[in-house]
């Protein structure tokens, strides 16, 4: 039996493909902007060297960058898979936790992994600011919430930038992984897909392209915007 | 404390899939990420633009895709099932594995040691051919020790990255770490212990390979390092 692409196009699974495609970068962008959340506070806190609070980020950005990304999605989804269906379940919300569920645990899981990431970068993008430009803001009597707003948060975002392209570019890619905890995303659909019709081979050679634009596309525009940040020549 | 006794050796029955899962597709992934290293600089279009299309396609999808798509869609080729070698390689989970890693890691190798070679200052090539070097020779003695002293860093990171990688294998039924520690905590339920146990395995292998990186570091750049008194005293006593 011979099947092609007009097969997948027939078998209405284009359409399934783009709506996996979409749930994909809806994990990926919540996760990113998540992880960049927390990624500044602990990006913070780890340049500041806060008392006791870095040594927990200390151990939470080690951990998590030391331990397979499919090891800590275990153990989110595993572990928390019993607790939130009692809950759910005791306030009648059995139908909807199902749904929303598995969305929710991989947002969690993978905003945790690329925060991690995120930290590092801003922590590295914190201490390359030169001191005496924080020090001249003191000097002229700046409150500190302006320092941060004026001074220290613009030149963090540009040295931080190419930085933040590379964790969106992994972030994108682990989002594949939670497919096997089953949420309905590209990889996911590429599964049931090649499952269903016992065509593998055309089904992750798709999702291989569908990730390939993605990764592409956001270059693009990650690129775009860096060359808007860059100093400006001569001013 | 029954737990630890049920889980530890479990899983390192794991670790030692894991280790050679990585060290195979390391061996493999190094070598074919040196030669599309070396293929970026050639004159020839189509030599370099192959290398790069290589490593565009190899970095901008999930390593998953790959493996799935070697596991899974390469068996429904005609031609592979007709060669004996390659049908050997994809029948089988763990050789699947590594076939994936190693052409993943490739691509960022190859990146990495790219980045390596375009630092070699181009008066030291120069001097090398101006010297009558051939080709090789300059590779070998000039442009590629010089490449890896300064891709060495960032390579420790892509070895760490490859480690944790390995863990995409447990996904083709390939028992590693992640593979037993999945199995052991729908056995047990004792999930965060079973997590906690594989994830020391985990960053202990990391820290190993990361010293290991460092003291090659060291050795290879002892030229930078100041002399230490006894051996200056000794020096000068030798004059």
């Amino acid at each position: 039996m011979e099947f092609g692409l007009l097969q997948v196009w027939e078998g209405g699974w284009i359409g399934a493909i783009l709506r996996g495609a979409a749930v994909t970068i809806a994990v990926g962008v919540a996760s990113m902007i998540f992880g960049l959340i927390i990624g500044t506070i602990c990006g913070l806190i780890k340049w500041r060297a806060v008392f006791g609070l870095s040594h927990l980020v200390d151990l939470y950005t080690s951990v998590i960058r030391g331990v397979p990304e499919l090891l800590i999605i275990y153990l989110l989804f595993f572990g928390s898979v019993e607790f939130v269906t009692k809950i759910a379940t005791v306030f009648g919300f059995a139908e909807l936790a199902n749904a929303g569920y598995a969305f929710f645990i991989t947002v969690a899981a993978i905003s945790a992994i690329s925060g991690a990431y995120s930290t590092e970068v801003i922590r590295g993008a914190l201490a390359a600011i030169p001191k005496g430009h924080i020090e001249a803001a003191v000097a002229l009597g700046l409150p500190s919430r302006r320092i941060f707003a004026r001074i220290i948060a613009p030149q963090m975002l540009r040295i931080a930038f190419p930085g933040i392209n590379n964790v969106w570019q992994t972030t994108i890619k682990d989002t594949a992984l939670v497919s096997v905890v089953g949420l309905q995303e590209l990889m996911r659909t590429a599964f049931i897909g090649a499952g269903s019709t016992h065509n593998p081979l055309i089904f992750y050679t798709i999702a291989a392209l569908v990730y390939l634009m993605i990764t592409l596309i956001s270059q693009v525009g990650f690129n775009k915007v860096e060359a808007v940040l860059s100093p400006r020549k001569g001013a | 404390m029954e737990l630890i006794q049920l889980a530890v050796p479990v899983l390192l029955k794991g670790l030692w899939m894991t280790l050679t899962l990585t060290a195979l597709s390391v061996a493999i992934g190094f070598n074919l990420g040196l030669g599309l290293a070396i293929m970026r600089g050639s004159d020839k279009a189509w030599v370099s633009g192959f290398a790069r299309y290589y490593s565009i396609a190899f970095r901008g999808t999930p390593l998953l895709v790959q493996i799935f798509l070697i596991y899974y869609g390469l068996g429904q080729i005609r031609f592979i099932h007709d060669v004996p070698t390659l049908w050997w390689v994809i029948s089988e989970g763990s050789r699947c594995a590594v076939l994936a890693l190693a052409l993943n890691t490739a691509a960022y190798t190859s990146e990495i040691l790219r980045g390596g070679l375009v630092s070699v200052p181009a008066g030291l090539t120069e001097a090398a051919k101006a010297c009558g070097m051939s080709r090789a020779m300059r590779f070998r003695r000039i442009e590629f020790p010089l490449a890896i002293r300064q891709a060495l860093p960032a390579y420790g990171n892509e070895l760490v990255l490859m480690v944790k990688g390995t863990s995409l294998a447990s996904t083709i039924t390939v028992l590693e770490i992640t593979g037993y520690a999945k199995r052991l905590m729908s056995q047990t339920y004792a999930i965060f212990e079973v997590f906690a146990i594989a994830g020391v395995l985990y960053l202990a292998l990391n820290l190993v390979l990361i010293s290991v990186v460092r003291l090659v570091e060291r050795r290879l750049m002892r030229h930078t390092r100041p002399v230490s008194q006894g051996r200056a005293a000794i020096a000068i006593s030798a004059i």
